[in-house]
C-alpha cells in the first residue's frame, strides 16, 4: 500500500512539474536583470522628476537607451547617475544640475495689497477667481501650494515677505512645483558653477509704469540690461527681461544697471569697492572662457554712461531716478 | 396700461396661480431670502461717463478684434472690433469720442485683459439706428437675415453666461429645435433688472420672441417667469394674447431656476443628459435681456452697447435700476446709487450666488453684468470651515444631481479621474451646496478649481487624439 501511494504520489509530483515547466517556458516575461539593479541604486522617491513614471521607468529607461544622454535623475544628481552608468556598462553623460528659482520678488514691503481674499488659502483656487491681493496680476500669491507640492522640505513661503525660498541644498529640481505654481513664477534653472546664478526675479508683463505702481521691485522691461549685457544672454519681451542661463557668463553687470533692483544675484561674493575690479575675480572661478571677453575696468564702464546718457533721453522717470548712481555703484551690490 | 394693471394686482383682481400647482425642476434646488430691493423701481437712464473701457472678451470663444486705432473718432454703435472666430461676437461703441488708447485692463474675471479706452465727446449716434420709441411689429426678413443682423449687433446671452447668441441659434446640422424658451425668471436674489425691462418693455420683449421664433422656424415659445414677479406675469399675460404662439409660464420659485438645464426641465419637462447642449432635446433658451437686445438690432438697427443693471445692497442709499452703456466703470453706478457706504466689505459682479467680488470699481460694466451688488462687511465674512458631518445636504440640493462633497475631495486630492467620472465638468457653479453646507465647507472654490482642471485634461486628451 504504502509504495502505491509513494508512486502515485511521484507521479503526480512529476506530472505537475512536466507542466510547470512548460508553462514557465511558454509564459516567460523576461526582465532584464539590469532594471532591479539600476532601481537598487536609485533614490526610489518616485517623485517622477526625471519626467519617466516612478524609479523603475526611469530605470527600464536606462537600460533601454544606447546611451545616458538626456537622462537624468534630478534627486541623486551626478553621483547616482555615475553609478547608474558603472552598472550599464555605459559612458557617464555630463549633465548640469538645475535648481528652482522663483521669479517674484514683491515682498510685502515692495507689493501693497489692494484688496484682501477670504476664500481658501490655496493659490490654484485663488487664481481661477483673480489676479491676487496686490496690483500685479503675475506674481506670487503666496499661500503655499509650492510648498505643499515638494517631496523634499525643499521650498517653504517666508512669513515676513510672503515669498517661497528655496533651499538649494535640498531641492531636487523634480518640478513638483513648478507645475503647482499657476502663476508659472518657478522655473528650473541650471544651478551654475558654485551655485552661482543670476536670473529676473519678475514675471510682470505689465508696461513699466503699470508694473512699478504696483510693485517697486519689478521689472519694467527698461532693457538696460539687454543693452549691458555682451553675451546676448539677456532678451525683453512683453515689458520682461528673460537672461538665458546657457549664455550668461555671470559677469553681473546687469545685476548693476537694474533701476529696479529685479535681477537678482545667488551665491555670489559680497562686491568690493570701486578700486578692485570684481569682474576679473569672478569670472576665473566660474567660466574660465570668459577671461579673454571680459574687458578691463574701465572699458566697462564707458558702455554704462553711455546708457545713462541715452536712457535719461528716452525715459525721464526712470532713468532720473536711478541713472546718475549707476557709475558710482556699478560694483556694490544694490539688492 | 401698466398703471391700471398694477391697481388691478393690487386691489387683488388679478389672480395668480398659487404656489404649489406651479411647475418647476425636479432634482435640487434651494430657497434663499429674495432681498429684491430695487423691484418696482423704473429704469433710470445714465448719461455717458467721461470714459468708457470696452473689454474686447466680453463673451465666452474668441476675444474680438479691435478694427479701430488710437486717435479714430468713433459714434455711438460703431464697430470697434469684430468676432475673432466663430464663437465669438462684433463689440460696438457705447459712446461717441475719440479712441484713447487700446491697453490692458482690469476687467471683471479679475485679471487685465485687452480693451478699449475712448474718451467721450458729446453724444453722436450712428444715423442707422432708429432711436425713436414706436414699436415695430412687422418684419419682412428671412430667417437667415435675423440671424445675420443678429451676429452684426453683437449680441450675446445677457444672462451673464455671454454665450454668442448667433451660434445658439445656429444648431448643428442633424437638431432641430422645437421650442423657443424665453428666461424671465431672475432666481438670483437681489437682482431685477430683469423684471424692470419686462414691465417696461413688454411689447417689445414679445415682439422680440416672435422674431426668434422666425429665426429658427419654431411654432411654439414659452416665457418662463417665476411667481414672485406677478406684476410681469400679469403684464405679460395680458398682451402675450396678441402674438401666436407665445406662452407665459408662471413657475414655482426656486433658486436656481434660471439655469439653462433648469429651465428646460420645469417648462418643457425634457432633461438635457451630462454633457449634452438643450438643442440636443429641441430647446434654444434666451435670456429676457437677450430677447430685447435682438428686437432692437432687428427692429431698430441698434447695436448691444447698453443693458439694464441692478445696483443693490442692503446699505446702499437707493438701490436701483440703471440703463448703462457698455463700458462704463461700476465706481459711476455705484455713485448714481448713493455711492459706496462705509462698511461695505464686498462689492460683487453679478448676484450674490453666482456673483464674482471684484478688485476695484475700476472694472467696467460688460454686456454679461446684470447688477453690482454691494455687501456689508459683516454680510461678506466667511465662516470658518470645520469637517464634513456628511449629512448629504449638499447631495440633496445639487440642481444637476452630483455629489459636490465627493468631488470636492477629489479635486482637494487631485484624483482627476475620479472627479471626471463623477461629471465634475456638469457643474453650473450655481453654489446651492455651499449655500447649504452646515460646516461652511468651500465646496464650489474647491470643484470650481477642479472642474478647469478636468476640462483641461479632456481638451488635451481630445487634441492629443
Amino acid at each position: 500500500m504504502i509504495l502505491i501511494a509513494i508512486i502515485l504520489l511521484g507521479a503526480i509530483g512529476a506530472i505537475s512539474a512536466i507542466m510547470l515547466y512548460a508553462a514557465s517556458k511558454k509564459f516567460e516575461v523576461y526582465e532584464d536583470p539590469r532594471i532591479a539593479q539600476v532601481q537598487e541604486v536609485l533614490p526610489g522617491a518616485n517623485c517622477g522628476g526625471c519626467g519617466h513614471p516612478g524609479c523603475s521607468g526611469f530605470a527600464s529607461a536606462c537600460v533601454k537607451a544606447d546611451t545616458l544622454e538626456g537622462l537624468l535623475c534630478p534627486v541623486g544628481g551626478m553621483p547616482v547617475m555615475s553609478k547608474v552608468a558603472a552598472v550599464l556598462g555605459k559612458e557617464v553623460v555630463n549633465t548640469e544640475p538645475m535648481v528652482a528659482v522663483v521669479r517674484c520678488n514683491g515682498t510685502c514691503e515692495a507689493r501693497p495689497r489692494i484688496n484682501s481674499y477670504n476664500g481658501v488659502k490655496k493659490c490654484s483656487i485663488a487664481s481661477t477667481l483673480y489676479g491676487g491681493e496686490t496690483g500685479c496680476s503675475f506674481g506670487c500669491l503666496g499661500f503655499g501650494d509650492c510648498e505643499a507640492a515638494c517631496n523634499f522640505d525643499a521650498i517653504h513661503v517666508n512669513p515676513a515677505t510672503g515669498l517661497p525660498e528655496v533651499d538649494e541644498d535640498k531641492c531636487t529640481s523634480c518640478g513638483a512645483c513648478v507645475k503647482a505654481c499657476p502663476k508659472g513664477i518657478i522655473q528650473l534653472r541650471k544651478k551654475g558653477p558654485k551655485s552661482r546664478r543670476i536670473f529676473v526675479s519678475c514675471m510682470n508683463k505689465d508696461k513699466g509704469a503699470v508694473a512699478r505702481k504696483a510693485c517697486t521691485n519689478a521689472c519694467i522691461g527698461c532693457g538696460k540690461c539687454a543693452k549691458e549685457c555682451q553675451f546676448d544672454a539677456i532678451t525683453v519681451e512683453n515689458n520682461l527681461a528673460y537672461i538665458d542661463f546657457n549664455k550668461c557668463r555671470l559677469c553681473r553687470k546687469c545685476v548693476a544697471v537694474c533701476p529696479t533692483g529685479a535681477i537678482h544675484e545667488l551665491n555670489f561674493p559680497p562686491r568690493k569697492e570701486v578700486a578692485t575690479p570684481t569682474a576679473d575675480k569672478v569670472q576665473p572661478a566660474t567660466a574660465p572662457k570668459a577671461v579673454t571677453t571680459t574687458a578691463p575696468k574701465a572699458e566697462v564702464k564707458a558702455p554704462a554712461a553711455e546708457i545713462k546718457a541715452s536712457e535719461a533721453e528716452k525715459k525721464a522717470p526712470v532713468a532720473e531716478a536711478t541713472a546718475p548712481k549707476i557709475s558710482e555703484e556699478t560694483n556694490q551690490n544694490k539688492i | 396700461m401698466l398703471k391700471q394693471l398694477l391697481q388691478k394686482y393690487q386691489k387683488k383682481q388679478i389672480k395668480i396661480k398659487s404656489n404649489n400647482m406651479l411647475r418647476t425642476f425636479r432634482i435640487g434646488g434651494i430657497h434663499p431670502p429674495e432681498n429684491k430691493l430695487s423691484a418696482g423701481k423704473k429704469i433710470t437712464v445714465l448719461a455717458a461717463p467721461k470714459q468708457v473701457i470696452i473689454p474686447l472678451g466680453q463673451h465666452i470663444g474668441a476675444p474680438a478684434q479691435a478694427v479701430v486705432q488710437k486717435g479714430d473718432v468713433v459714434k455711438v454703435g460703431t464697430l470697434i472690433a469684430k468676432a475673432g472666430g466663430f464663437v465669438s461676437a462684433n463689440i460696438h461703441s457705447s459712446v461717441s469720442g475719440k479712441v484713447n488708447k487700446i491697453d490692458n485692463a482690469l476687467d471683471a474675471s479679475g485679471y487685465k485683459r485687452p480693451a478699449i479706452f475712448i474718451d467721450v465727446d458729446g453724444d453722436e449716434w450712428e444715423e442707422t439706428i432708429d432711436r425713436s420709441d414706436t414699436l415695430v411689429k412687422e418684419c419682412s426678413l428671412s430667417a437667415k437675415e435675423i440671424v445675420a443682423k443678429i451676429a452684426q449687433a453683437g449680441i450675446v446671452g445677457m444672462g451673464g453666461a455671454t454665450f454668442p447668441t448667433q451660434v445658439k441659434l445656429t444648431p448643428p446640422p442633424g437638431s432641430k429645435a422645437d421650442i423657443i424658451i424665453v428666461n424671465a425668471v431672475e432666481c438670483e436674489p437681489y437682482l431685477t433688472a430683469d423684471h424692470s425691462l419686462i414691465l417696461e418693455k413688454a411689447e417689445q420683449i414679445l415682439v422680440g420672441t416672435s422674431l426668434l421664433m422666425k429665426a429658427v422656424d419654431v411654432n411654439r415659445a414659452v416665457i418662463g417667469i417665476e411667481n414672485n414677479k406677478p406684476d410681469a406675469i400679469a403684464l405679460l399675460q395680458e398682451l402675450a394674447g396678441n402674438y401666436k404662439g407665445i406662452d407665459i409660464m408662471p413657475l414655482k420659485m426656486k433658486y436656481p431656476q434660471g439655469g439653462e438645464k433648469q429651465l428646460i426641465d420645469a417648462v418643457a419637462n425634457r432633461q438635457v443628459k451630462s454633457g449634452a447642449l438643450p438643442i440636443s432635446e429641441g430647446a434654444i433658451v434666451q435670456n429676457v435681456g437677450t430677447v430685447y437686445a435682438i428686437y432692437e438690432a432687428v427692429q431698430k438697427n441698434k447695436p448691444l452697447f447698453e443693458r439694464v443693471v441692478t445696483v443693490t445692497g442692503k446699505s446702499v442709499a437707493n438701490p436701483s435700476n440703471f440703463l448703462v452703456r457698455i463700458g462704463t466703470p461700476v465706481s459711476v453706478l455705484i455713485d448714481a446709487a448713493g455711492g459706496i457706504p462705509e462698511d461695505t466689505g464686498k462689492i460683487i459682479n453679478g448676484g450674490p450666488m453666482m456673483g464674482k467680488a471684484l478688485m476695484s470699481t475700476d472694472v467696467p460694466v460688460t454686456k454679461g453684468s446684470s447688477g453690482i451688488l454691494l455687501l456689508t462687511r459683516k454680510e461678506s465674512e466667511r465662516k470658518p470651515a470645520s469637517d464634513c458631518i456628511r449629512c448629504g445636504k449638499c447631495i440633496d440640493v445639487c440642481p444637476m444631481g452630483l455629489n459636490p462633497t465627493l468631488l470636492m475631495n477629489a479635486t482637494e486630492f487631485k484624483n482627476w479621474e475620479l472627479a471626471e467620472k463623477n461629471h465634475i465638468t456638469d457643474c453650473i457653479e450655481c453654489g446651492s451646496c455651499i449655500y447649504t453646507c452646515p460646516a461652511y465647507r468651500p465646496l464650489l472654490d474647491y470643484i470650481r478649481s477642479g472642474k478647469g482642471t478636468v476640462m483641461n485634461i479632456i481638451r488635451t486628451r481630445k487634441a492629443t487624439k
